[in-house]
């Protein structure tokens, strides 16, 4: 299956060749030459899971890894050396599939929401870029050149949320997302280090054979402050993967970060980079459920908080993009949990699949509710919710689609997200009993803020719009992709998944536990039906809700002021506590160790340069001069 | 009875004379219209030749040993090949200005004589045979170096190039007198079979490495270097730092680890010296210059300075990396010389730095490449020179050389630094003496910079090279 190595490779030349010469290009050229460069890919994706899970990838009942392709890099002793390759196995399949799809109808989405902006082809050129990184990084054979594409989807990312150069707010939020990602990656890059230092290897196949035995064994007995060296350096891992998929408190990037381009809102917030951080505990699961059970513990609970933190907020924005930003957080944040309450054998397994299902479902929703949400925007020209309502009536495609998403969403019976939504909840039963009622609650908020949400769009009493600003439905290029995420929302949530999708290779089978079925199933129906009473009429109730509670509906609209504590933790701990003490050893030791030898220097080339005479005469004295010296030395040293 | 089978061993160096043969009578029995074309013939001729160097070819020992023909032979003269062909395709403005054009055929015939001695040098197992081929490498050499002989600079370059190199290979002569006096062979394997430590022996060897020494110019036996550089024509500059440079380097490689191998305590703390000398004297010199082509004198001086790292490291992966190094600094220090010429071509004959003020206003292609070029010589990552610098460190450091490699470390700030007085004077510096307008290159030297920025970027990444080499490498 060597051919894989073409999904990689088109978008990354689709890059070069619209980065290079897009400028030359008519704009509209572009844009089909990058659309349909993503559909080579994603053809060849689809192939590869067919001929994966129908064909190649189950030896002996087990889904095991095929590597078709892997070289060496760079070596630095036998066993520790960088390779660069294409791993597939359950999940990376899965994920081309996932990452394809949503990629190629953000491309075909964006020729006619982008159409018309300054920097079409350069647009084009970022978004190959990043499908390129997102891809090489699911496909990623070790934990460090999925390091390397994890560093190049953060630099595409900032390129595509500060696509607007000339808006401030947009360079802000891409600098904002570039800065809190790296700051998480610093601790990915330690905890890789502490890893590979003493398993000796970066490769994910060695690190996780056997019950992850290597990295007990060469791991054992290590302790730190406290900690063992494992714990330690999967916390650290663990630190990337929450920076990336903004688990609290580290979330506060993605909201900003929908000042960039709607559909790249889609593409990159919501169904691909970041679950990257789901992405790689999951490749890393092993290692976490053999050496640190504990740090998966940590990011059940941290997951679960995040879920309940983010859907409380999401209730009170008004813009509609970042409500669906805060709904990510959250959805994300079940992933997390469900990996957090994962076993490994078996049934037990259970979270591992259910994450990676929700995973699969969710991008597809998400992405929907978001190109829903561009379109809206494209015809409204507003991100506020008090410039919409009544909008069923001029937009019916995108009115459909957008209720199927958030029926999805919200895990109504039979869409796509009922089914994951309820094998999570269903792994946390069997954990905890407290996860899993905050998830019940969550899973209520949800249904009420989408439908909030809806209900604000599309109806909301008789709004009138001004002649000649009336919203429109948006052109055949954004609702054809609307219409396909639709189906794929309404029916991916029958993939037999846990067939497929396990952690231990080992499929089984899965079954609807009919308890919590009618329980999530029951709380979103009370969210929707609050959702409805409140919002379906433009009235006065939900201000007066929102007056009588005054206090928490402020903290809740600021998002809990997180923003302002980093910048408080930025301002006097990190500046004052770490930046100045730094900037003076750098200014006088660093600094002056340099200025000392740049002087030292000079001063010896001014006091030599006459060596350089010229006269061939010296030159040849010098010569043998120097030869004889040397023999000495030889000679008698 | 003489074997003539002896000769299939040689395939390359018989390739290269009948090249030779075919420009000769091109150049004696063309009208000079006809000669229009000689550039472009040549050209051709030596490109296909050069990928005629990446057949397989036959491998094995000529003439009981004198002559050897490996895997490692043939990659390294295909390296010179590569090199020359650039340098080729980077005269042509020049050779065809009026003071040369008459004798443009000369020049192709010379340098294809020179690569012939190099090649000697390299498949040597015998050191007559690489005495003759360093001789047949210099003596010609001189001539292209005052190719501009109504200039001034050039003619002396030339007499001050042919006086040394005299010299040097009489020390070399005396050494390997003492070799054979105390060794009674001049080959390779008999020589390494019988290596005792004795003080002739020693003697010996230190005046043999002076003459290699000498072509390498390390510390101090490079005092010709900047003159030189300076007075010859800008091809031939590029050839005598990059062409020649390897050649002596490939050689001395060969004889140090063949032949030396056993006595390298002896030789080994006087090359941990050169090499900390050559490179900080080479940078501390660069720093001050204000002509360019003696700037990248002492740059190439100090990089040399940095190939002797992986001789004392003194492993395979340290010859490996040696080999690659080389690799690397062809294409980066022929990228920078091809805009050299680009520049001075331009400027009827400017080579001093300032003459580079403001390039990228006027030129941003070429200021593009000699930036890229710059940075590797200097060892920034991603580009090539980054990984040559780096895996010649590793292999020093392998060896517990971890002083030597502070040291290195350290120099490379000091080179990054006056490497960056160019990108300073390309891109920030306004002023221009000659108010360099925008001009356009010949196709020729098109060609020849976009190989080498190629490259650059291309080389580090690909991994097969590095491993290539490899497998054909040993240690002492």
């Amino acid at each position: 299956m060597e051919y894989t190595l073409l999904i990689i490779l088109i978008p990354f030349l689709l890059f070069l060749l619209l980065g290079l010469l897009g400028g030359k290009m008519k704009p509209g050229i572009a844009g089909v030459i990058g659309t349909s460069g993503m559909f080579l890919c994603t053809v060849l994706a689809y192939i590869t899971a067919y001929k994966y899970f129908f064909q190649a990838g189950k030896i002996n009942g087990v889904w095991s890894e095929i590597i078709p392709l892997n070289f060496t890099w760079m070596r630095f002793t036998e066993n520790l050396h960088i390779d660069l390759g294409i791993l597939l196995d359950p999940i990376s399949v899965m994920m081309l599939v996932v990452i394809t799809t949503v990629s190629l109808m953000v491309h075909v989405y964006s020729l006619g929401y982008m159409k018309g902006e300054t920097g079409f082809q350069r647009y084009y050129s970022f978004l190959s870029l990043f499908s390129f990184s997102m891809l090489g990084l699911v496909v990623a054979t070790n934990i460090f050149q999925m390091y390397i594409f994890w560093e190049l989807v953060g630099v595409s990312s900032y390129s595509l949320i500060g696509f607007c150069y000339t808006k401030p707010s947009a360079v802000a939020a891409s600098k904002k997302a570039f800065i809190v990602t790296r700051f998480a990656d610093l601790g990915f890059l330690i905890g890789i280090l502490i890893l590979s230092y003493y398993t000796g290897t970066f490769d994910f196949g060695t690190l996780t054979a056997d019950n992850a035995s290597l990295v007990t064994t060469s791991m054992a007995g290590g302790t730190f402050m406290g900690l063992s060296l494992a714990t330690w350096a999967m916390v650290l891992i663990f630190m990337g993967g929450a920076g990336k998929s903004a688990m609290f408190p580290l979330h506060i990037w993605l909201p900003d970060a929908m000042e960039g381009p709607t559909p790249v809102s889609a593409l990159i917030h919501a169904a691909t980079m970041v679950v990257a951080g789901v992405y790689l505990v999951a490749r890393l699961f092993p290692v976490y459920y053999f050496t640190a059970p504990e740090v998966l513990e940590m990011i059940a609970w941290i997951g679960t908080f995040t879920a309940l933190f983010a859907a409380i907020i999401a209730i009170t924005q008004t813009d509609i993009k970042r409500v669906l930003a805060f709904s990510t957080i959250s959805q994300i944040a079940y992933m997390m949990v469900a990996l957090g309450v994962s076993k490994y054998d078996g049934h037990d397994g259970l979270g591992y699949m259910a994450s990676m299902f929700h995973l699969f479902t969710h991008a597809f929703f998400k992405a929907l509710l978001f190109l829903g949400a561009g379109s809206v925007i494209h015809a409204v020209h507003s991100n506020e919710m008090a410039q919409m309502g009544n909008l069923r009536k001029y937009m019916p495609v995108t009115h459909i689609t957008f209720l199927i998403a958030c029926l999805a969403i919200a895990g109504i019976y039979p869409f796509s997200g009922f089914f994951s939504k309820d094998e999570i909840l269903a792994a946390a039963l069997e954990n905890n009993p407290t996860i899993f009622w905050t998830l019940w609650l969550v899973a209520g908020l949800t249904a009420f803020y989408m439908f909030r949400l809806y209900f604000r769009i599309f109806w909301n009493g008789n709004k009138e719009y001004k002649e000649g600003h009336k919203p429109h439905e948006s052109p055949l290029s954004m609702a054809v992709p609307l219409i396909i995420l639709a189906v794929f929302s309404i029916f991916s949530g029958f993939v037999p998944f846990s067939e497929l999708i396990n952690a231990d290779g080992i499929g089984f089978h899965m079954h609807i536990n009919i308890t919590v079925a009618s329980l999530s199933v029951g709380v979103a129906i009370i969210g929707i039906a609050v959702a409805t009473l409140l919002y379906l009429k433009d009235s006065e109730k939900p201000a007066q809700m929102a007056k009588s509670m005054s206090g928490l509906y402020k903290a809740t609209l600021n998002k809990f002021y997180m923003d302002e504590i980093w910048m408080w933790f930025t301002k006097t701990v990190v500046f004052k506590g770490i930046c100045i003490p730094v900037a003076w050893f750098d200014r006088h030791i660093v600094d002056g160790t340099m200025n000392g030898i740049a002087w030292s220097t000079q001063k010896i080339s001014v006091s030599i340069k006459d060596l350089q005479s010229g006269q061939i005469r010296f030159y040849s004295w010098v010569f043998v001069l120097g030869s004889i010296v040397i023999a000495i030395l030889v000679l008698f040293l | 009875m003489m074997d003539f089978g002896n000769f299939l061993f040689m395939e390359q160096e018989i390739g290269l004379i009948i090249l030779f043969v075919l420009l000769f009578f091109y150049d004696i029995f063309c009208s000079e219209k006809g000669k229009k074309y000689f550039q472009l013939v040549a050209v051709s001729l030596f490109a296909v030749f050069t990928l005629f160097g990446f057949t397989p070819m036959n491998k094995g020992e000529a003439f009981g040993g004198m002559y050897i023909s490996s895997d490692m032979t043939v990659f390294m003269k295909n390296i010179l090949n590569i090199a020359t062909l650039i340098m080729f395709l980077q005269v042509k403005t020049w050779l065809y200005s009026e003071n040369t054009r008459h004798k443009k055929g000369e020049f192709y015939l010379i340098t294809l004589v020179t690569l012939l001695g190099m090649y000697v040098m390299i498949s040597s197992g015998n050191f007559m045979m690489l005495y003759i081929g360093m001789e047949a490498a210099s003596l010609p050499l001189a001539c292209l170096i005052a190719f501009n002989k109504y200039q001034e600079k050039s003619a002396e370059a030339g007499v001050k190039y042919i006086l040394i190199s005299a010299l040097s290979s009489g020390i070399m002569l005396f050494g390997l007198s003492f070799l054979y006096g105390a060794l009674g062979s001049f080959y390779f394997s008999d020589m390494s079979r019988n290596m005792i430590s004795s003080p002739l022996v020693l003697l010996g060897f230190v005046f043999f490495f002076s003459g290699l020494a000498f072509k390498l110019s390390l510390v101090p036996f490079h005092l010709w270097t900047a003159d030189v550089y300076e007075g010859a024509p800008t091809g031939i500059t590029a050839y005598l730092s990059v062409v020649s440079k390897g050649a002596a380097a490939l050689a001395l490689i060969f004889a140090l680890y063949k032949v030396f191998g056993s006595i390298d305590v002896a030789w080994h703390h006087i090359l941990w010296w050169l090499a900390i000398i050559t490179i900080t004297l080479g940078n501390i010199f660069a720093i001050r210059q204000k002509d360019i082509k003696r700037f990248f004198a002492f740059s190439s001086i100090s990089q040399a300075g940095y190939l002797l790292l992986g001789m004392i490291a003194g492993t395979a992966q340290g010859m490996t990396a040696m080999v690659f190094y080389i690799l690397v600094y062809v294409f980066s220090n022929m990228a920078v010389f091809g805009v050299i010429a680009a520049v001075e071509n331009h400027t009827k004959g400017d080579t001093r730095i300032a003459a580079f003020n403001g390039l990228y206003k006027s030129n941003p292609a070429l200021s593009f490449v000699m930036m890229l070029a710059v940075f590797s010589l200097g060892g920034i990552p991603p580009f090539a020179g980054f990984f040559s610098k780096f895996f010649i460190f590793m292999a020093a450091a392998e060896q517990g050389e971890y002083l030597l490699v502070f040291i290195a470390l350290l120099n490379t700030v000091i080179s990054l630094y006056y490497y960056l007085l160019i990108i300073k004077a390309m891109f920030i510096k306004e002023e221009n003496p000659n108010n360099l307008s925008r001009f356009s290159i010949d196709n020729y030297n098109k060609v020849s910079l976009v190989i080498c920025t190629a490259g650059i970027f291309v080389i580090g990444f690909i991994s097969l090279i590095y491993e290539y080499i490899d497998t054909l490498s040993f240690g002492i």
